[in-house]
């Protein structure tokens, strides 16, 4: 009785899976060290313009509030998302990932809408050094998003043809790691590029 | 769970992680962001800003931070980790690198910019930023 009032509580996993958890945690972090340079790099060069247009000209914020909120709620839907994985509900489950991956590529096509428009205007990253450095950081975190969601998609497939194996059970958990972890580096750059430089 | 002792509960499987969990998380988020946007719009357009830019640039990096481990508890659990608190001790390893590459580059390139500025922008920095007069 009190084991199965114990195991209410706490969901125990075997150690092979707590170990490939703590392995991808520890990818994230060191992937936190690759966005802390990129940052650095933008703090140092954020007002090197070369004469050209600097954040205050470039960037809208309303339009970047919208990305970040579109980015807050796929991270918060996955989260939902995993929950319903836990209960085994295969149905939530597919159609939840299904909302959060909506809602990544609409994250993901307004920051490509964006980089066509400074593009367009002649604002590319050869433009000045501030430019560079805004490219490289918010492309890294684009780039990881692409991935992310290119891991969704297939996730959504095997779950659909296999069910809720521990497997995959296992690597939607992984997944959501990785997607709340994009989340808050979106905060970072919401706050430091377009907050700060609007400023 | 007594049968195996190797087993170990991981931050992410605790059913604790709630829905009441993360719609806290997601509210809270929300607002901090909300706050932060709308503190910064206020200051671009009004003619009489609230606060000074110092001020701002401040407290809209504090509101970032708080979101931070808003979403490192709601989201991600790293509150209910259990003994020994290994993920807890690689994220704040990892903190440490990250403000020492941070707050270093910063530092090392603002030196490096001072010292190379031109005998006028010297003079104008000495005089009028620092108060130094001759």
């Amino acid at each position: 009785m009190s084991e199965a009032v114990s195991t209410l509580k706490t969901v125990t996993v075997e150690p092979e899976e707590s170990k490939s958890l703590f392995g991808f945690w520890i990818y994230i972090m060191t992937d936190c060290v690759l966005f802390a340079s990129l940052f650095a790099t933008y703090a140092v060069l954020h007002g090197n313009t070369y004469g050209g247009p600097g954040a205050k000209e470039l960037f809208s914020l309303n339009f970047v509030l919208a990305e970040t909120l579109i980015l807050l709620t796929s991270s918060f839907v996955c989260g939902l998302a995993m929950l319903a994985a836990r209960r085994g509900d295969k149905r939530q489950v597919l159609m939840l990932f299904g909302l959060t991956f909506v809602l990544g590529l609409a994250f993901l096509g307004l920051e490509l809408t964006e980089f066509h428009h400074l593009y367009a205007e002649g604002n590319s990253w050869r433009r000045s050094g501030f430019l560079s450095a805004f490219f490289t950081l918010v492309g890294t975190h684009g780039a990881h998003i692409t991935s992310g969601l290119i891991w969704m998609g297939v996730m959504m497939v095997r779950v659909r043809q296999n069910g809720l194996t521990p497997v995959s059970l296992r690597r939607l958990g992984l997944l959501s790691l990785f997607w709340h972890f994009l989340d808050i580096i979106w905060i970072f750059i919401f706050t430091i590029v377009y907050l700060m430089g609007a400023l | 769970m007594e049968n195996n002792p190797n087993a170990t509960e991981v931050y992410e499987e605790s059913p604790g992680g709630s829905l009441a969990g993360y719609i806290a998380g997601f509210i809270l988020s929300l607002v901090l962001t909300v706050v932060a946007y709308w503190l910064v719009l206020q200051h671009k357009n009004s003619g009489q800003p609230m606060f000074s830019h110092q001020f701002l640039v401040v407290t809209v990096v504090v509101l970032a931070i708080t979101q931070l481990f808003v979403q490192l508890v709601f989201f991600l659990h790293l509150d209910r980790e259990s003994k020994p608190r290994w993920n807890l001790l690689v994220a704040s390893f990892a903190a440490i690198v990250v403000l020492i590459l941070v707050l270093g580059s910063i530092w090392i390139m603002n030196n490096l910019n001072y010292n190379m500025q031109t005998p006028a922008q010297t003079d104008k920095a000495i005089i009028q930023d620092e108060g130094v007069h001759p």
